[in-house]
């Protein structure tokens, strides 16, 4: 057994039987971070705080939350938002916090396609934030049908159609997601289950492995440069801070990312107390009706670009019919980012103005994205329609067929592979 | 400098995407509606000057209380709404406020043609005429005695009325606001027991399966409408149904402008009754963000200063 002397304070209580200095060395206080960063670095930080805000509100709710088709809309729109003290606070802040996250994980993404921090090692941390972004879809997906109202409804509606277009088992497939043959009460309480338990959950645990994948490959900086963090660090410690090219998590990158996150939050509670709707679509304020259609149904914004890209081919091609061609392309669409890290063929880790072609590429990428996303909300009539169909082939040929040439060209310039 | 810039370009795209998708996209999926301005102006106006006494004779020998109530005047209606709904689709309106609440013009023209005035032709004609009758006249000049049955309505009416009342005559016979306690057959009241609450739902049910029966759909509930559709929206749709939905069976419902607007209030006290709450809490805790970046700035200031 081993030897245990008197602690003489709390800390050193818990430091005999925790290591507690050791664990707080090496996830704060000695976790180096470049200095040469801006403040797109603090966006993990923002989305961490989004998420607790998320989950701190999500469990205010969930005590006068009801999932029952009778009871959902009154309960959250009239129990919630009107009898409970500071419950439309809740839900304000739910309902906004759930829209801007994703405005802030896109920027998060952008930001590690722009600086490379895809490739060169840091495939993981790619690929775990890619998880994170289809889980969050999720979430996001199954949390909207919760209040019960005409755009929950008729979004589950066609979203679980969609998985009808699957070859063989889809038909079956549709019924064992709705637990009925249309979306009814067992399809609420079955995505209550998934939004409160199973995919936060999941989402906790691929957030721990997305921090995790970070300590090996260490986190990119402005320039992409290459830093030796142990060198940087004995720097940094020995009182070099001028010197050192590295900064501890605690206290010096977290005093900025605080700052960020002040920011951040002006602008989110802004939003919630005054500047909602984007967020809390006023349709959704209208009960669920399964027989009266609204004239437009779309998905939240953050959905928008794959949901054109499904309706950008609105035309038959020989024997493949409309439907099956944009599934097929919004499949693609929604994994495609998972294989970003292969699809860049070159080995340079730069800032994207540094990279030729590259820089186009990132800026005509987003714009398509933009184009995407404003018309996936547009009817799909007229001009609009064809707007959308090249949009989204230009989308598929950027990443499909783009990225390998200039990225090969680039690798080549640069003599050949790593 | 450089984040600056970096910021400055993630707000533009930020901006463009935010104005793509909400003010841009809304306003191609719905189509510019013209103003409704409460001025009735189809409308044949009301030349003749009425006057009341005449007009409560009219009145009485039109035989408007055969299916009008007039409470004020000590005039109960006829029948209690689950039988009036059996026989006419729905309770005929009591006419105690009616010269308060409609516009002049409007009740004139709805005397002498009600389905015109209401801009409901499109539901009703020959073989399904609409449940009032036109006012044939008693033998006099038409007009005449219409301007006096106007002008005695606007004598008996009260001359103030508060925002819910202004709803419950102009709206509540078809529309529910169950955050309200406000029903179809009237304010809900405390139902102790079981049967008292069987009663009352069957009561309620019966009258609204005969008005789905006369509407041909169930009139939404308007407890939140107030979030559902904007101002302009409620505001237009109430003026002149036609014009915002076009076949609906909401009828035109003929209040004055300042009514309609009392009903807006109705709707936003009832609908989202939180609103002074959620601007004096929300800014409380802007504040103190704005306090808490400060110091985050400052502290950031002091672990930044000696790195660079």
């Amino acid at each position: 057994m081993a030897h245990f002397s008197k602690a003489n304070s709390i800390s050193e209580w818990l430091d005999q039987r925790l290591a507690i200095k050791t664990l707080w060395k090496v996830l704060a206080a000695e976790y180096w971070v470049p200095k040469n960063i801006n403040f797109l670095w603090a966006m993990g930080v923002v989305l961490m705080t989004m998420f607790t805000i998320l989950l701190v509100s999500g469990i205010f709710l969930l005590m006068y939350y009801k999932p029952d088709v009778n009871l959902a809309f009154d309960s959250v729109n009239y129990t919630i938002m009107q009898e409970v003290h500071f419950g439309w606070l809740w839900r304000h802040m739910h309902g906004v916090a759930a829209s801007v996250v994703f405005l802030v994980i896109y920027i998060h993404m952008f930001t590690g396609i722009y600086y490379g921090s895809y490739k060169q090692g840091r495939e993981m941390i790619w690929i775990s934030g890619m998880l994170l972004f289809v889980t969050f879809s999720a979430e996001a997906f199954s949390g909207y049908m919760l209040p019960w109202g005409q755009m929950s409804y008729w979004a589950a509606q066609v979203i679980t159609n969609l998985f009808g277009g699957i070859p063989v088992i889809g038909p079956d497939l549709v019924i064992w997601i709705r637990g009925n043959f249309y979306v009814a009460d067992s399809t609420l309480t079955r995505f209550f289950m998934l939004h409160v338990l199973l995919l936060p959950l999941i989402i906790m645990a691929i957030i721990g492995l997305h921090f995790y994948s970070l300590r090996i490959p260490h986190v990119n900086n402005q320039e992409g440069e290459d830093i030796d963090f142990d060198y940087e660090a004995e720097k940094y410690k020995n009182g070099q801070k001028r010197e050192s090219k590295v900064i501890p998590f605690w206290p010096v990158f977290i005093s900025k990312d605080l700052f960020v996150v002040g920011v951040f939050m002006i602008f989110y509670f802004y939003l919630v107390g005054f500047h909602y709707e984007f967020a809390m679509d006023p349709i959704n304020f209208e009960p669920a009706n399964p027989m009266k259609t609204p004239p437009h149904i779309y998905p939240e914004w953050y959905f928008l670009w794959s949901y054109e890209v499904l309706r950008g081919f609105f035309f038959d091609v020989g024997p493949f019919s409309a439907m099956d061609i944009g599934l097929a392309a919004f499949g693609i669409a929604n994994v495609i980012f998972f294989l970003l890290p292969w699809l860049d063929r070159s080995p340079v880790v730069a800032p994207a103005h540094k990279r030729g072609a590259f820089k186009y590429w990132f800026w005509i990428l987003l714009i398509d994205m933009i184009i995407l996303t404003v018309y996936g909300k547009l009817p799909p009539t007229g001009i609009n329609a064809w707007i959308g169909f090249f949009a989204s082939i230009t989308f598929l040929i950027l990443l499909l067929v783009v990225l390998p040439i200039i990225t090969k060209k680039e690798a080549k310039s640069v003599g050949g592979a790593a | 400098m450089r984040e600056l810039k970096i910021l400055a370009v993630v707000v533009f795209f930020t901006l463009l995407t935010y104005i793509g998708v909400e003010p841009f996209a809304h306003s191609q999926m719905h189509e510019h509606i013209e103003p409704v301005d409460y001025k009735y102006s189809d409308l044949k106006p009301l030349n003749k000057k009425g006057d009341p006494k005449k007009g409560a004779e009219t009145f009485m020998n039109a035989g408007c209380v055969g299916c009008h109530g007039v409470k004020s005047q000590g005039m109960a209606a006829p029948m209690d709404p689950v039988s009036a709904s059996a026989s006419f689709g729905v309770m005929p309106p009591d006419l105690s406020n009616a010269g308060a609440i409609y516009d002049e013009k409007f009740l004139a023209n709805l005397i002498k043609n009600p389905a015109h005035a209401l801009m409901v032709e499109h539901k009703f004609n020959d073989k399904r005429p609409f449940p009032m009758t036109a006012f044939m006249g008693l033998g006099g000049d038409l007009d005449q005695e219409v301007a006096d049955i106007v002008a005695y309505l606007k004598s008996i009416a009260p001359k103030k009325l508060d925002d819910k009342q202004v709803f419950i005559d102009a709206c509540g016979r078809c529309h529910n606001v169950k955050y309200d306690k406000w029903t179809v057959i009237g304010e809900k009241p405390k139902l102790e027991t079981d049967k008292q609450k069987a009663e009352f739902n069957l009561k309620l049910a019966t009258y609204e399966e005969n008005l789905k029966k006369y509407l041909g759909t169930t009139p939404p509930d308007l407890s939140i409408i107030i979030r559902a559709k904007s101002e302009e929206h409620l505001m237009n749709f109430m003026g002149e149904p036609q014009r915002v939905l076009h076949g609906t069976a909401m009828p035109r419902v003929g209040v004055t402008k300042e009514n309609a607007e009392k009903i807006i209030s109705y709707f936003e006290k009832v609908g989202d009754r939180k609103k002074d709450e959620r601007e004096s809490v929300t800014l409380k805790i802007i504040l103190y963000f704005v306090i808490f970046t400060i110091f985050a700035y400052l502290w950031k200031a002091s672990k930044w200063r000696d790195l660079h």
